[in-house]
């Protein structure tokens, strides 16, 4: 069999989609930038693995994200510009990830994480109008599936919660790993139907967003995420600007990747120098384009509207 | 035995969970973009027919179960055992009451079966999805009574007792679906 995963109808309404997607930037007068996909250096997030290959006697990584291309696009003074291509990472195969995907990211000077919600909201009511819309933050919603504060409760308890509710047997394991646990397989498949912006991540969890307190004094992330029912579709963050922090950010994950028997990832020089030359004040966002593809055509499983996402 | 990792977990795969042979029904890849990943896996129970959810880290390792289907041949019980035989190699093993418990209502001296081996001892015996059997007891049989739809309880010679048409009576042979204990049809001697 030669025939794609999905078919042309729906490959149809995908080039429509990219369309649609570019003339909505392309109106904001945000431009588009086609930074490489292959390069030397990959992120340290304990999280993310690259696909590696050799290039000239030395490795090289296929890009996660556009991110360290873009911020340092910024530091260069490129104002506001978006990426529309293709993101890869290893082991990521399931019924709604593939290793290799398409990626819409944008980043907005001047903007705070809010700004960013709000043109996100616009840019998908755009695309939908009628689907219903909600916000709330990770924290209320977190305690009201399982009655602990994020911010605030201790491995021991997250994990007596796992234990109970989800009957895993790996204990052990720091905060960050059980609100990713109990997040994903207690709180998402709870969220209600429709887009769901969850803002203010724990800020153990900040990754590439700053942290600031929220109204009850908390230290929080000044990230969000997108769901549109129950499924992932973005991830935003208030950029973090102050290359030291982000520095130690780095080595925090290495430190995590040696406690996790995983390959070290040196940090990329190059992002560093250019966070300190100051990217400014942005927001930027990632946005998976197969998911959203997904739910405007509703379906369930990825491969349906990738082409050719089975070889 | 090999052992294998979640991404190696597809749907019938057998594997040893918590000291029991388990096959694998569904196996879902759950991760935050950001996050951790994790295999939401469901899984059958072999000994006990349990289904049972079970979430792993992505790249934990089970032991692989030995554990496969054999058709058999069921040649006996001795009250204690029920001894079956391998047509192809002529083996013969013993099932206990437990491996036997579901299946030996439909079981018939020299019928074929499944027989779930687990290290080589049967752990299930599972009756052909169609059995022939004849009626040992039932109500006398209605002639030519075959439009009312009525039935009745008919005790087959296993033991087993299914609703029947009310033509049919006692010494006849039926067909029977064991999967959900349901007269098919008479078999015609």
């Amino acid at each position: 069999m030669f025939a794609s995963s999905a078919g042309i109808p729906l490959l149809k309404k995908r080039a429509q989609l990219l369309q649609q997607l570019r003339a909505f930037f392309y109106g904001l007068k945000v431009w588009e930038v086609d930074v490489p996909v292959l390069a030397e250096h990959s992120v340290t997030c304990p999280n993310l693995e690259a696909i590696s290959c050799q290039l000239g006697g030395s490795t090289h990584h296929l890009q996660t994200s556009p991110e360290f291309y873009m911020k340092r696009l910024l530091a260069m003074g490129s104002g506001d510009i978006f990426y529309l291509g293709k993101a890869f990472r290893q082991d990521e195969q399931g019924r709604r990830h593939r290793p290799e995907f398409t990626m819409l990211e944008w980043y907005r000077t001047g903007f705070t994480d809010q700004d960013l919600i709000t043109e996100t909201l616009q840019l998908l009511a755009q695309l939908s109008p009628t689907t219903p819309v909600s916000r709330c933050f990770y924290q209320e919603v977190f305690l009201q599936h399982t009655g602990l504060n994020p911010h605030q409760a201790e491995a021991c308890a997250l994990e007596a919660f796992a234990v109970q509710s989800l009957g895993v047997s790996f204990t052990g394991e720091p905060v960050d790993f059980w609100l990713d646990l109990i997040f994903s397989c207690v709180v998402e498949p709870a969220l209600p139907d429709g887009i769901v912006v969850v803002e203010d991540y724990p800020a153990c969890q900040a990754a590439l967003a700053r942290i600031a307190p929220n109204a009850e004094g908390l230290a929080t992330a000044k990230r969000f995420e997108i769901f549109w029912d129950r499924l992932e579709l973005a991830n935003g963050y208030w950029e973090l600007n102050d290359a030291a922090e982000q520095a130690r950010r780095f080595a925090a994950d290495n430190q995590t990747r040696l406690q996790q028997g995983k390959a070290l990832v040196s940090a990329d020089p190059k992002f560093l120098a250019a966070l300190e030359q100051g990217i400014g004040d942005c927001a930027g966002i990632a946005l998976g384009v197969d998911r959203l593809l997904m739910r405007l055509e509703g379906c369930e499983d990825i491969a349906q509207v990738m082409p050719f996402a089975d070889g | 035995m090999a052992s294998f990792s979640t991404n190696d977990f597809r749907g019938g795969l057998k594997v040893m969970l918590d000291g029991d042979p388990c096959s694998i029904i569904e196996n879902e890849y759950v991760k935050p973009g950001k996050g951790q990943a994790f295999n939401r896996v469901k899984l059958k129970n072999l000994r006990n027919g349990r289904t049972l959810e079970k979430t792993f880290k992505s790249g934990d390792t089970l032991e692989g179960a030995d554990i496969a289907d054999y058709d058999m041949q069921y040649l006996y019980g001795d009250g204690e055992f029920w001894h079956f035989m391998d047509l192809a190699t002529f083996e013969q093993v013993q099932a206990d009451a437990n491996a036997v418990s579901d299946a030996l209502k439909w079981l018939k001296e020299q019928d074929s079966c499944t027989v779930t081996l687990f290290n080589g001892v049967p752990l299930v015996v599972t009756a052909a999805n169609h059995v022939e059997l004849e009626i040992i007891e039932t109500d006398p049989g209605l002639r030519g009574d075959t439009a009312t739809g009525g039935t009745k309880p008919a005790k087959l010679s296993t033991g087993a007792v299914v609703k029947v048409p009310l033509f049919l009576s006692t010494g006849e042979v039926i067909r029977v679906d064991t999967r959900i204990s349901e007269y098919l049809g008479r078999v015609n001697k």
